[in-house]
């Protein structure tokens, strides 16, 4: 905390989902300095699409345990069935149920909650620790990135947030870098929530439209809450510029800084399929809107550019 | 449950969030309504509710969804610290022999008042979100809304879900992604319509979201929105999974406009309706087996 140098977290999240958010993240990693990326997003985890990270430690990650019934101890007494509030044991259906039929757990279901096991009587359901995904370190072109896999239809996604989170700041601290750049998760859950507490600023990109003006109502009102300074940029402001003016006008009122338009252009797409940023793409006016961007996230940190 | 047993629930879902599930889903609900069907709208996206933007209900009832957490009956407890032991959330802590209890971390379980030997706990509720029904153009509207700072998106999932059952057609608008708010709003559906756009974003989030709905053992198809505007692997992958696309809506900057004033597509650019139309149709035609499988025949 009090080392001579200062690491700022930034996060940049969206709300609502496809405003362009991890498009924006790849070129802020292509414009800022020291930095360590940290994909956030785990539930469409994209970054590593575009900044195509050479992976050096990879780590299963457990974010809690699940039943197991074990075949030779149960006696299909059914108490756990009745225990279980998360409906996740069930006898297997009446055509296949033969007169032994043994509960069956489902394990997509189950919250890992340990009821059943401590319910059940004959110590017949194991409860052990599963690894519902991965977690790398990786070295991409623009430095360091902390990013994950979740497994398929798993949950927990809250705890591997703040999982990487904490790892990339372990990075930033090794090699004194500047930066945590993070890509957020959209919505205002458990991973968002996750992704936010405690950075040093929130970018939220949002959209000119009704949809994009509702939900960053809903992300201001979060990000007031845990009290995380909160800026704001608008992509593809030119789709509906009124709209865009109307939004500016509201970030005021909620007491967040805008921090710059960013228009539409068919080169974000392009830049995607070429695996690049958008401002490695193109010297276009996209990109300038996007340095400009960060430059007032820069100011907006208190900071002022030595270049 | 009192509506016909042939009711049929279609959940409108992507891995990747701003595909066009709002617009798909609300289109969707509105040609079902006015071919002069049954049909209700669940906006299971809970966290940011978007249909109402669309469909402008009439709101006419609100109820809140509640869960339950424990709370100590301070004389009948001994700070003995078993509930503490019992919970895997460590939302229920003994510190010097007092319980003190985050029921943000909660998850409802209720083992800790099951297991307290000195029967010390009880289970209360507290609110985490609303439930609001409302009508609009025919279509019935349910919509959840999460209470802000909650955690527990899947609770008022499961509290718009209860709600519904009073229309032969269920459209669900779930939120993205493929963790637990989604597998809450689409275990039950009888099909899956997985909306991406042709990107590398796109077809990553795709892949996910098909690896979800193959878990669960639920149909499924794609659509695809602004079909005309990345490359074509979207496309290449659909076709090697053997999976069926069903909806295709061009790249039209009509369309982002509309959407962005809040208008129905079907109602501003008439010319594709047909589309929608076309797409229900190849639903609801069970002969076709891959819908039936979400693969081309078996
Ligand atoms: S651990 Fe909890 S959620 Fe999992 S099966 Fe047992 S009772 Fe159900
Ligand atoms: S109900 Fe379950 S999750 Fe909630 S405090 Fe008790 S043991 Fe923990």
């Amino acid at each position: 905390m009090d080392s001579d140098y200062s690491m700022k977290e930034i996060v940049i999240i969206s709300g609502k989902g496809g405003t362009g958010k991890t498009s924006i993240v790849a070129s802020l990693a292509t414009l800022a300095g020291k930095k360590v990326l940290a994909d956030c997003d785990v539930d469409a985890a994209d970054l590593h699409l575009v900044l195509e990270p050479e992976v050096l430690s990879r780590n299963d990650f457990s974010g809690g345990k699940k039943a197991r019934i074990l075949k030779e101890e149960c006696t299909a007494c059914g108490k756990c069935i009745d225990a279980c509030r998360f409906e996740a044991i069930h006898y297997p259906p009446v055509a296949s149920r033969t007169v032994h039929a043994l509960p069956q757990i489902n394990p997509t279901f189950c919250e890992g909650c340990g009821v059943c096991v401590r319910v059940c009587q004959d110590n017949a359901i194991a409860f052990e620790p599963a690894v519902n995904g991965q977690w790398f370190i990786s070295d991409t072109r623009y430095g360091p990135m902390v990013h994950a896999r979740l497994g398929i239809a798993e949950g927990n996604s809250g705890k591997l947030v703040s999982l990487i989170r904490a790892e990339a700041r372990k990075i930033a601290e090794r090699d004194e870098l500047e930066f945590i750049i993070v890509d957020g998760s959209p919505g205002i859950g458990c991973p968002v929530i996750s992704s936010i507490t405690g950075a040093d600023m929130v970018v939220v990109v949002t959209e000119p439209t009704l949809s994009g003006q509702h939900d960053l109502d809903r992300v201001a009102q979060l990000t007031s809450h845990f009290q995380i300074p909160t800026t704001a940029c608008i992509n593809k402001w030119d789709l509906n510029p009124e709209m865009t003016r109307q939004i500016e006008a509201r970030l005021k009122d909620q007491g967040i800084q805008s921090i710059g338009r960013i228009r539409y252009d068919p080169a974000v797409t392009r830049a995607q399929i070429m695996k690049s940023s958008v401002v490695e793409y193109t010297g276009g006016a996209i990109s300038e809107d996007i340095r400009s961007v960060w430059r007032n996230i820069i100011y907006a940190l208190g900071y002022f550019i030595n270049k | 449950m009192t509506a016909a047993n042939n009711r049929r629930t279609i959940a409108v879902a992507s891995g990747k969030g701003g595909t066009g599930k709002t617009t798909i889903s609300t289109n969707l609900a509105l040609v079902l309504a006015q071919q002069g069907k049954s049909v209700e709208l669940l906006d299971c996206d809970v966290e940011e509710p978007n249909c109402h933007i669309f469909l402008k209900p009439q709101i006419h009832s609100s109820k809140p969804v509640n869960v339950l957490y424990p709370s100590v009956i301070q004389d009948k407890c001994t700070g003995c610290g078993v509930c503490a032991q019992v919970c895997e959330y460590s939302a229920i802590v003994v510190v010097k022999n007092k319980v003190l209890v985050f029921p943000g971390l909660c998850h409802s379980c209720g083992g800790c008042t099951l297991f307290c030997p000195e029967e010390a706990l009880e289970e209360v509720e507290r609110q985490v979100g609303i439930v609001e029904e409302g009508s609009s153009s025919g279509i019935h509207v349910i919509q959840g809304l999460l209470d802000i700072t909650e955690l527990m998106s899947a609770a008022v999932i499961n509290g718009v879900k209860k709600s519904a059952g009073l229309s032969d057609i269920v459209i669900i608008d779930s939120p993205p992604g493929t963790s637990c708010p989604v597998i809450e709003s689409v275990k039950d559906a009888d099909f899956v319509l997985l909306v991406t756009e042709p990107t590398p974003f796109g077809l990553n989030d795709l892949k996910l979201a098909v690896g979800m709905v193959r878990q669960l053992g639920i149909p499924f198809a794609v659509a695809i929105n602004r079909c005309d505007m990345g490359d074509g692997e979207v496309q290449r992958y659909c076709d090697d999974e053997h999976i069926r696309i069903i909806l295709e809506i061009p790249d039209d900057i009509r369309i982002a406009q509309a959407y962005s004033r809040g208008e129905m597509i079907i109602n501003v650019l008439h010319e594709y309706k047909g589309l929608f139309v076309q797409c229900l149709e190849t639903f609801f035609n069970q002969k076709d087996p891959g819908l039936n499988t979400g693969q081309d025949g078996q």
